[in-house]
C-alpha cells in the first residue's frame, strides 16, 4: 500500500467521532466574523455598523491577489466592527452581527438537488470560486482560486484530493466523504475543468475503509477520478507528503506542488467549490469535529462561521470538569485556545479537548542524541541540530540546514524521549530566517 | 474548569522516555548477565553489583555536590555504565579496582561533560581503557570459565582464544595447529571461553541485540556495518593466507566483538545521528578493530576502535546529512 517514504509517526488515531453524522448546529444569537480567516492579506469590510445583512451577503472584500472575500453567515444587523480574540489568541478585526431570523440571499440555491452539469468556462469557475470566498479547508486556508490558476510556463497534470485526514481525532473530512461524496465529486470535476487536467486522485488513509469504499463506488461514474487507499502514517496529509505518496514525485525545496505538475485540494474544499459554483453559496459554514476522550458526545457539526467555540462545546455535552487544554484543530498541528469565545473560522476543522493530566508536556531531560527526531522528520531534516542552532541564534546556519523546509508537523517533538522543545525552537529559527530573507530581498 | 493550558503544537506525545530506553537496554543485557553468572559464578555477580552501585553513587555525589543539577541517578544510564564496565573486565579483577574504574567512567567519562547526553566518549569504555592501562596484569588475567563456580580464589587462568592465536602466529606457528588450542566454535558461541565477564557469549548478546532492535532502541545500521566490515576485512586476509590469518567467523564470536558492536558502538550518545553516519561509523569501528587485532600490539581492539571512532562522531554529524526531501527530484 502506498505511503510517503521519509519519516513519519503513527500516533494513536482516537477517531472517537467517526460514526457521528454531521448535525447542523443551532445558529447563535450573535456571530463575530473575522476579516482575516485566510492566508494572505485581510479582507476590507464593506458594511457599517447598523447595516442589515442577509445570510450569504458579502461583508468584506478580498482586494489583493492572495486574499479572500468574507460573507455573512447569518442574517441580522451589524452591531459593531471591533477587535475580538480569534482562534490564534490575538486580537483581530471582526464584523459582529446580531442574528435576526435566517434570511438568505435570493441567488443561493438552498435545495438539496444535485446539480451535475457545469457549463462555465475555466475563467468563470475561477472567478466564482474567488467571489464566494473559498479557501483551503484543510487548515492552511490558502485562497482556493489562486491554486486553480496555473502559473505561466507551468502545466498542471493531476489534481490531488486530500481525504487523508491524518490528524488523530479529527473526522470532519471523513464525514464529508461519507455524507456528501456525490457533491464533492462534482466539485472535483469542476476543479479539474478549471485546471484543465484529465486526472484526479483522491487519497484516503485505510483507517477509513467505509469512506474508501463509498467514494470509490460513486467515483466510478466520474471520468478520470480515481481513489487510492493509503497506509496510515502522519503527516500524510501534508501536501508534499501526499504528492510523494500518490504519484511518487518530490516537490523541490521551496517550490510549490505545481512544479511537479500537481495541485492539491482538500475534500472539504471540493465540496465548497461545488456549492459556490453550482449553488451560488459562499463559504459561510463548515464541518467542525468536537471531540476529546472526556467529551460526552463527540460530534461533527455543520457550523456557521463566526459561531463561538463555546456554543459547539455546549452542544457536544459541555466542557468536562477536568479539561486542561482546548485545541483548535488536530492534536499534532492544532493551536491551543486561550479563550472559548473565539469564533469558528473557515480553517477550523475541529475543537479538541484534553484533560488536565494530558495537557502538559513530558518532563525535560538532556538530549540523549538518539536520533529519533531525524528518523521521523518527514522532510529529512535534523530537528535536534536545528533547534540548537536556533537557540544559539545561528540564523545563517539554520538557513543552510534547510530550516525553511520544516512543515511544522510536530513529529520530532512527538517522538522525543527527552521532551526537548524541538519544534518550538525551530519556529523561532524559522521566523528569524524569514526576517533575514525579507531583509535580503528588500536590499 | 481551571485555567486553560496554552502551548505550541503538538499536543500529544509518544510514550518514549529516557528511562524507558535505558531500562530497555538493561533488560536486554539480562541474558548475557545470566551467562556470565553461570560461567564465572559469584565473582561475576559481585563485580557487576559493585560496578553498578559505585557508578550510581559517583553520579549521585557529583550531581548533588559538584554540578548541583537535577537528580539523574535513576534514569538508568548509570546502571548501564556499571553493567557494561563490569562486562568488560575479567572476573578475577579485585573489587577495589572496579570501584576506581567506575569513578573514572562516571566522573571523567560522563559527568565532566555535563552528564547524560553530553559525553563524547562511551563512559564504560573510558573506565575500561583506564583500568587496562593502569592495571595491565589484572586486566589481562583471564580465569577459565567453570560452571557454577563459587570460588573467589585459586581460579585457573589462561589466555583468551584471541591471545592464543595472536601469540601463536607471532611465534611462527600456523593457524591450523593453533586451532586445537581454542574451544570449538559452538562452545565459544555459548560463551565457554576465557574473556571478560560479559563478552563471552555471542549468542546471549545477540538475543539482547535483537530485543533492542524490536524495541527500536537501536537500529541495524551500526551493528551490521561493524560486523559486516569485520567479516569482509577478515575474510580478505583469510583468503590471502589462512595459515597466518584466522577466519572471519572466529573474529566475530571472540573477544568483545559482539558486546562492542551491539552495545558499545550503538550507544546513542556517542554514535552518529543519521543512518548514513551510523554506517560510516560502523565501518570505521570494524576496520580499526581488525587493524588493532591483526597488526597491533593488543590481541583485542574493540574498545580502542570504538573510542577512536567516538572522536569522529562530531565530524561525521557535521558532514553526513540525512537525505533531504526534495533534494533529488525524481519525476515518474
Amino acid at each position: 500500500m502506498k505511503t510517503f517514504t521519509i519519516g513519519g509517526v503513527h500516533p494513536p488515531e482516537n477517531k472517537l467521532s467517526k460514526d457521528a453524522a454531521i448535525v447542523a448546529l443551532e445558529i447563535p444569537k450573535s456571530v463575530s466574523i473575522p476579516i482575516s480567516q485566510h492566508l494572505g492579506v485581510p479582507a476590507v469590510p464593506i458594511v457599517e455598523k447598523g447595516a442589515k445583512v442577509k445570510t450569504g451577503q458579502l461583508i468584506a472584500k478580498g482586494e489583493a491577489f492572495i486574499s479572500a472575500n468574507i460573507h455573512s453567515s447569518v442574517s441580522g444587523t451589524v452591531s459593531k466592527i471591533d477587535e475580538v480574540i480569534d482562534t490564534s489568541g490575538y486580537k483581530r478585526k471582526a464584523v459582529i452581527i446580531d442574528v435576526e431570523g435566517d434570511e438568505w440571499e435570493a441567488e443561493i440555491d438552498r435545495t438539496a438537488d444535485l446539480k451535475k452539469e457545469c457549463n462555465l468556462t475555466p475563467e468563470e469557475i475561477i472567478k466564482k470560486v474567488n467571489e464566494k470566498g473559498i479557501v483551503g479547508m484543510g487548515g492552511a486556508t490558502f485562497p482556493s482560486h489562486v491554486k486553480l490558476i496555473v502559473p505561466k510556463g507551468k502545466k498542471a497534470e493531476v489534481l490531488i484530493i486530500n481525504g487523508v485526514e491524518c490528524e488523530p481525532y479529527l473526522t470532519s473530512d471523513h464525514r464529508v466523504m461519507l455524507e456528501r461524496a456525490e457533491e464533492m465529486l462534482v466539485g472535483i470535476s469542476i476543479q479539474m475543468k478549471a485546471l484543465g487536467v484529465e486526472k484526479a486522485i483522491i487519497g484516503i488513509e485505510n483507517n477509513k475503509p467505509d469512506a474508501i469504499e463509498h467514494v470509490k463506488k460513486i467515483a466510478a461514474n466520474y471520468k478520470g477520478i480515481t481513489v487510492e487507499a493509503l497506509k496510515v502514517k502522519y503527516p500524510q496529509g501534508g501536501e508534499k507528503q501526499l504528492i510523494k505518496a500518490l504519484i511518487n514525485r518530490e516537490v523541490p525545496s521551496g517550490k510549490l506542488p505545481i512544479e511537479v505538475g500537481a495541485v492539491v485540494h482538500n475534500v472539504g474544499t471540493a465540496l465548497a467549490v461545488y456549492e459556490a459554483v453550482q449553488k451560488n453559496k459562499p463559504l459561510i459554514e463548515r464541518v467542525v469535529t468536537v471531540t476529546g476522550v472526556n467529551v460526552a458526545k463527540p460530534s461533527n457539526f455543520m457550523v456557521r462561521i463566526g459561531t463561538p467555540v463555546s456554543a459547539l462545546l455546549e452542544a457536544a455535552g459541555g466542557v468536562p470538569e477536568n479539561t486542561g487544554k482546548v485545541v483548535n484543530g488536530g492534536p499534532m498541528m492544532g493551536k491551543a485556545l486561550n479563550n472559548l469565545e473565539a469564533p469558528v473560522t473557515k480553517g477550523t476543522s475541529g475543537i479538541l479537548l484534553f484533560p488536565q493530566v494530558a495537557s502538559s508536556r513530558k518532563p525535560l531531560h538532556n538530549c540523549i542524541r538518539c536520533g529519533k527526531c531525524i528518523t521521523v522528520c518527514c522532510m529529512g531534516l535534523e530537528p535536534y541540530f536545528l533547534a540548537v542552532l536556533a537557540e544559539k541564534n545561528k540564523v545563517e546556519d539554520c538557513e543552510s540546514n534547510r530550516i525553511m523546509d520544516c512543515i511544522e508537523c510536530g513529529s520530532c517533538l512527538y517522538i522525543c524521549p527527552s521532551g526537548r522543545p524541538l519544534l518550538d525552537n525551530m519556529r523561532v529559527g524559522k521566523s528569524k530566517v524569514g526576517q533575514l530573507m525579507r531583509s535580503r530581498a528588500s536590499n | 474548569m481551571s485555567l486553560l493550558t496554552v502551548s505550541g503544537s503538538p499536543h500529544v506525545y509518544s510514550k518514549e522516555s529516557v528511562s524507558k530506553i535505558m531500562y530497555g537496554v538493561i533488560l536486554s543485557l539480562v541474558p548475557a548477565m545470566l551467562v556470565s553468572f553461570y560461567f564465572f559464578g559469584l565473582s561475576a555477580i559481585l563485580l557487576t553489583l559493585t560496578a553498578v552501585v559505585s557508578c550510581m553513587a559517583f553520579e549521585f555525589i557529583i550531581q548533588k555536590y559538584l554540578i548541583k543539577g537535577p537528580m539523574t541517578v535513576f534514569d538508568g544510564s548509570a546502571i548501564i555504565t556499571g553493567i557494561l564496565l563490569a562486562f568488560n573486565v575479567p572476573s578475577s579483577l579485585p573489587l577495589w579496582m572496579i570501584v576506581i574504574g567506575s569513578a573514572v567512567a562516571i566522573g571523567m567519562g560522563k559527568m565532566t561533560f555535563g552528564g547524560l547526553g553530553k559525553n563524547p566518549f562511551n563512559p564504560a569504555l573510558v573506565g575500561r581503557v583506564f583500568l587496562l592501562i593502569s592495571f595491565p596484569v589484572d586486566m589481562t588475567t583471564w580465569p577459565k570459565p567453570t560452571e557454577f563456580s563459587t570460588n573467589l580464589v585459586d581460579v585457573v587462568s589462561g589466555p583468551t582464544p584471541l591471545a592464543v592465536i595472536k601469540e601463536g602466529v607471532a611465534a611462527g606457528r600456523p593457524v591450523s595447529e593453533l586451532m586445537a588450542e581454542v574451544p570449538e566454535y559452538v562452545q565459544m558461541l555459548f560463551g565457554n571461553m576465557g574473556g571478560s565477564i560479559g563478552e563471552i557469549s555471542a549468542l546471549a548478546l545477540l538475543i539482547g541485540g535483537i530485543y533492542m532492535l524490536i524495541r527500536k532502541i537501536i537500529t541495524w545500521h551500526i551493528p551490521v556495518a561493524y560486523l559486516g566490515s569485520v567479516m569482509i576485512f577478515g575474510g580478505i586476509l583469510w583468503f590471502v593466507n589462512p595459515e597466518v590469518y584466522i577466519d572471519p567467523v572466529f573474529h566475530l564470536i571472540t573477544g568483545g566483538m559482539m558486546l562492542g558492536a551491539l552495545y558499545m558502538a550503538t550507544d546513542m550518545v556517542t554514535s552518529p545521528m543519521s543512518y548514513k553516519g551510523m554506517i560510516i561509523f560502523g565501518i570505521g569501528c570494524g576496520i580499526l578493530t581488525m587493524v588493532i587485532r591483526v597488526f597491533g600490539a593488543y590481541p583485542e581492539g574493540v574498545s580502542f576502535a570504538i573510542l577512536i571512532m567516538n572522536a569522529f562522531v562530531p565530524l561525521i554529524n557535521t558532514y553526513v546529512k540525512p537525505k533531504r526531501f526534495g533534494e533529488v527530484v525524481k519525476n515518474g
